[in-house]
């Protein structure tokens, strides 16, 4: 087991209270997964891949743990958690594009930054160029600015200088969406040939793009104000979804294979509850045409078959 | 590249014209004759020379032949190096006059605006390090910024000058000394050059500091300074990235400037009677030596524009971005 | 300074709940807490008042010669007098009047222009746009001292209105570039496009949705146009380029420079005037700090 994430809650302070952006958040990331995260925006799916890394100043770990590799991730700690940054945790942010210094050669600034973290760049050189060829980029990309680079070739510049020291665990913060279909596409694929060449032990993707997971993750996980809703086989996910939620949200994509899922979400009707003072209970309950009685209790993650977890009433008892 | 460099000097060229046209302009469309309002105050007691004088300027004005043509022959007359006679100082040209003046005003100004710009920048850097700094250092920073020139430099006067009598308050140099490589000479120069050149420095170095510290906190909320902090780089090479990011906008920033540095100058001068062109300016002014003041101005306004040049290409030297763009990169 | 206008508190992924409402509060909240902000404020407050109210207190012009010449502070006369026997706190407290004066109206000169300017360049695009900026540039490479000491030399009365009519004209271009870019940055939003696309005027545009949108930026802008003002309008009156027959603590420093306050120790005579416009301008950024704080929220927590 990779990642084990047991009952995590982070909140967003804010001047009016704490926002709930993670309340209770269960699941695990087995070796060699890439877990694809979906949900609508605002259901915490991007605090999640933050939290794992690193909290910013607003956040605050509430409880709950996570392990990785058996060991304790002390996410709340950010001194203790230096060394696990980029060693064994990495990040490919929502920024990839601005997320290079832009007045330093991209070779010079990998360079630093893995001096930085107690590597001899030397000793990585040679892996450096290999995996830029791998995606695709000429060598010389080393010795450019990033101005000088496509809006893909910068993001594939950022997966590679991201997975660099063979991270546990890499955590893609929607990183296609601001990439034209092929150039998506091209970059998915690398990071599924990322993960079979062992450069990164398991991967979780966030994103609202459902087709784009489909294609590459081996599970999906949707998630709901601030809630896990269901877990399973990216196949099972869209195929047979249990929990009301995802069922509308899968009908709701006019079909697999075609982008744009986001626009679609709104076809649901009702919107997401507050997080600021969430409702008890299932937080879906507002809008489940199932709901009944007992969704005032909040519904517990159940395996509803082997690898297929699930957060309801009507699906658990089953 | 060139195409940027063309683009600006092309600026700069416009705005020297357009100096030059309000140059010319001004006296002749200000109410009041000129050449009368300006002899008035000249301290010439013989009627014969202030006949010659009359007639020498309102020839030079031109005022009976036609405008364009007037304006025609004051260009040719600035490419010729001839801006005319000075009233306060008849009959020497006042190219002279002000050439005179100019090594002074140079030695004021060259090393304040360097040396306050690097020493504000390592202090704006200083202060965004941490709350407590920045919330001291930030309101000296802007206190210095809002002090006039001329007031910093009374006080240093006073303070330094007349109380204490350590430096001499007013003048280049010892009035009983004639300029000479002697040693005696050049110290005197540098103790009458200590005052002036200190309360300009002070004065500029608070622009400085918040325009850093304002440009560092930019840097290091950028995308690229959250990476690296997400990746587990260290506070110090992040700062570093973002001191060397925050620079550049800095030496955009000494082109902005430049007017209001070299306008103190003026007015420091004025206050220490340094013999630059800001004391000079006043001369001329108490004088109603017109010709000299705009001489003055043309000289300001060419040093300025040339500044800004040397800026811009410095700025084009440095800076990765501009100058990728320039020898044609990729994107 | 980057995105001021329409910044919200909370990224959009962790507080869904809709908080336009609370916005308001939110700023006075801030406001209320921000030593910068009270400090600035109630410094140029308690200036503004001096101008306004101490003059009716001083039963005699700022310019007479009421008393002993050359006197120190003392009771009778607070700030002492001048080498001619002039009341310096009368000079002073009319001084600070003027400051407030020239201030308003030549940075109200000035960002009327350099806002409408600024506006229409960043709006129009295009051509328009090229020739502003080009405008822009040029008036922003001249020194604006420079320039105002050639024009108002050939002045022979001058006032303070016409004082502040040229710096105006003259300091203008910096908040131009600034309104500039902040426009062109919502020019392009969809409820702009809108009003655009209904048919609406320019101008009914630009003064109902771009600038509203921009308020405290353009409030912060007016503040630096002002000490701009004050400091321009000092250096002027110091050269003698001041208000013909007025008072202004321009004058105050030009008048003892001249008549060698200095090699008299006479600090009573150059001190107070430079302390009171470093106080007012000093206090006019801080206050400026404190508004920036209080409006960009990325400010607040560092």
């Amino acid at each position: 087991m990779t990642l084990r994430v047991n009952d995590l809650k982070v909140y967003y302070q804010t001047l009016r209270g704490d926002v709930h952006a993670l309340d209770g958040v269960t699941f695990d990331l087995a070796d060699g997964e890439i877990m694809g995260l979906a949900g609508e925006s605002g259901c915490g799916k991007t605090t999640l891949g933050k939290s794992l890394i690193r909290l910013d100043t607003r956040m605050r770990h509430v409880g709950g743990s996570i392990e990785l590799n058996g060991k304790d991730v002390p996410i709340a700690d950010d001194k203790a958690m230096v060394p696990l940054r980029y060693h064994e945790i990495s990040l490919i942010p929502q920024y990839a594009m601005s997320a290079l210094n832009p007045t330093r050669k991209i070779g010079k600034m990998i360079n630093e930054l893995l001096r930085s973290r107690g590597v001899n760049p030397a000793d990585r050189a040679e892996e450096l160029k290999r995996r830029l060829e791998l995606v695709g980029l000429d060598v010389d990309v080393l010795d450019r600015f990033p101005i000088e680079l496509s809006g893909g070739m910068k993001q594939r510049v950022v997966m590679v200088m991201a997975t660099l020291l063979d991270p546990s665990l890499l955590i893609a913060d929607e990183v296609t969406s601001a990439l034209d279909v092929s150039t998506q596409r091209a970059v998915a694929e690398s990071m599924v040939e990322f993960r079979d060449r062992g450069f990164v032990k398991s991967m979780m993707f966030v994103t609202h793009d459902i087709s784009l997971v489909y294609q590459m993750a081996d599970t999906i996980m949707v998630m709901y104000a601030g809630h896990v809703v269901e877990k399973a086989s990216a196949d099972t996910i869209i195929n047979e979804p249990k929990h009301p939620y995802t069922k509308m949200l899968i009908s709701a994509l006019p079909e697999v294979g075609s982008k744009g899922a986001e626009s679609r979400l709104e076809g649901i009707p009702g919107t997401p509850p507050g997080l600021l003072n969430p409702p008890t209970g299932c937080r879906f309950k507002d809008r489940c045409p199932l709901a009944f009685s007992k969704c005032s209790e909040r519904p517990p993650m159940v395996e509803v078959e082997p690898g297929h977890w699930s957060a309801c009433w009507k699906t658990g008892g089953e | 590249m060139w195409r940027y460099i063309g683009r600006k000097g092309f600026v700069y060229v416009l705005t020297f014209v357009v100096a030059v046209t309000v140059n010319w302009m001004i006296p002749r469309f200000m109410p009041g004759d000129p050449v009368r309002s300006m002899l008035s105050r000249a301290s010439v007691s013989n009627p014969e020379a202030l006949e010659r004088m009359t007639n020498y300027y309102s020839e030079i004005f031109g005022l009976d032949t036609p405008l364009h043509q007037q304006y025609l022959s004051f260009w040719a007359g600035l490419f010729r190096g001839d801006l005319g006679i000075s009233v306060l100082l008849y009959p020497e040209p006042v190219t002279d006059v002000i050439m005179r003046a100019i090594p002074y005003t140079l030695a004021l100004l060259v090393p304040a605006i360097i040396l306050s710009w690097i020493v504000g920048n390592r202090f704006g850097a200083f202060a965004a390090r941490s709350k407590m700094l920045d919330n001291s250092l930030l309101p000296v920073g802007y206190i210095l910024t809002a002090t006039p020139y001329m007031w910093l430099a009374l006080l240093m006067a006073w303070s330094l000058g007349i109380v204490a009598g350590i430096f001499p308050v007013a003048g280049g140099h010892g009035y009983s000394l004639r300029p000479d490589f002697t040693w005696e000479f050049i110290s005197s120069l540098i103790t009458h050059w200590v005052l002036p050149f200190f309360s300009m420095f002070v004065v500029a170095l608070g622009g400085w500091a918040i325009g850093m510290r304002n440009m560092i906190i930019y840097e290091l909320e950028a995308d690229y300074s959250n990476y690296l902090q997400a990746l587990g780089a260290p506070r110090r090479l992040i700062r570093r990235y973002a001191f060397r990011n925050a620079m550049l906008p800095q030496i955009t920033g000494l082109a902005v400037q430049l007017g209001t540095i070299i306008t103190g100058a003026l007015l420091t001068e004025i206050v220490f009677n340094y013999p630059g062109l800001g004391t000079l300016m006043l001369d001329a002014l108490d004088n109603r030596d017109f010709f000299l003041l705009q001489g003055i101005f043309l000289f300001v306004i060419l040093g300025v524009l040339i500044a800004n040049f040397i800026v811009d290409i410095i700025y084009v030297l440095i800076d990765p971005r501009t100058r990728v763009q320039m020898t044609g990169g990729s994107s | 300074m980057s995105n001021i206008p329409g910044a919200t508190g909370v990224e959009t992924g962790a507080a869904p709940e809709p908080i336009g409402g609370r916005k308001g509060s939110d700023t006075l909240h801030f406001a209320r807490r921000n030593p910068k902000l009270i400090i600035g404020l109630g410094i140029v407050v308690a200036f503004l008042l001096l101008g306004i109210i101490g003059p009716f207190f001083i039963d005699h012009g700022p310019n007479q010669y009421i008393g002993p010449q050359s006197q120190k502070p003392s009771g009778e006369h607070w700030l002492g007098t001048t080498t001619f026997g002039q009341d310096i706190w009368a000079q002073f407290v009319y001084g600070v009047r003027a400051t407030f004066l020239i201030g308003f109206f030549g940075g109200g000169v000035a960002f009327l222009l350099g806002t409408a300017i600024g506006f229409f360049a960043g709006y129009k695009g295009g051509l328009v746009d090229e020739v502003l900026n080009m405008l822009t540039n040029v008036v922003l490479v001249l020194p604006a001292l420079v320039v105002l000491i050639i024009a108002v030399a050939y002045l022979d009365a001058r006032g303070l209105f016409i004082q502040a009519v040229f710096i105006g004209l003259t300091t203008w271009p910096w908040a131009a570039r600034a309104v500039r870019s902040q426009t062109l940055s919502l020019a392009t939003r969809e409820y702009v496009d809108l009003a655009r696309l209904s048919g609406r005027r320019t101008w009914r545009i630009i003064t109902t949705e771009v600038a509203p949108n921009m308020s405290s930026y353009l409030v912060m802008s007016f503040i630096l146009l002002f000490g701009g003002a004050v400091l321009t309008a000092a250096g002027l009156d110091f050269i003698g380029l001041g208000p013909s027959d007025g008072v202004s603590l321009g004058l105050m420093l030009q008048n003892s420079v001249e008549w060698s306050a200095l090699q008299l120790g006479m600090w009573w005579w150059f001190v107070p005037p430079g302390l009171a416009i470093t106080t007012i301008v000093g206090a006019m950024y801080i206050l400026n700090v404190g508004l920036d704080e209080v409006f960009n929220p990325k400010l607040r927590e560092l």
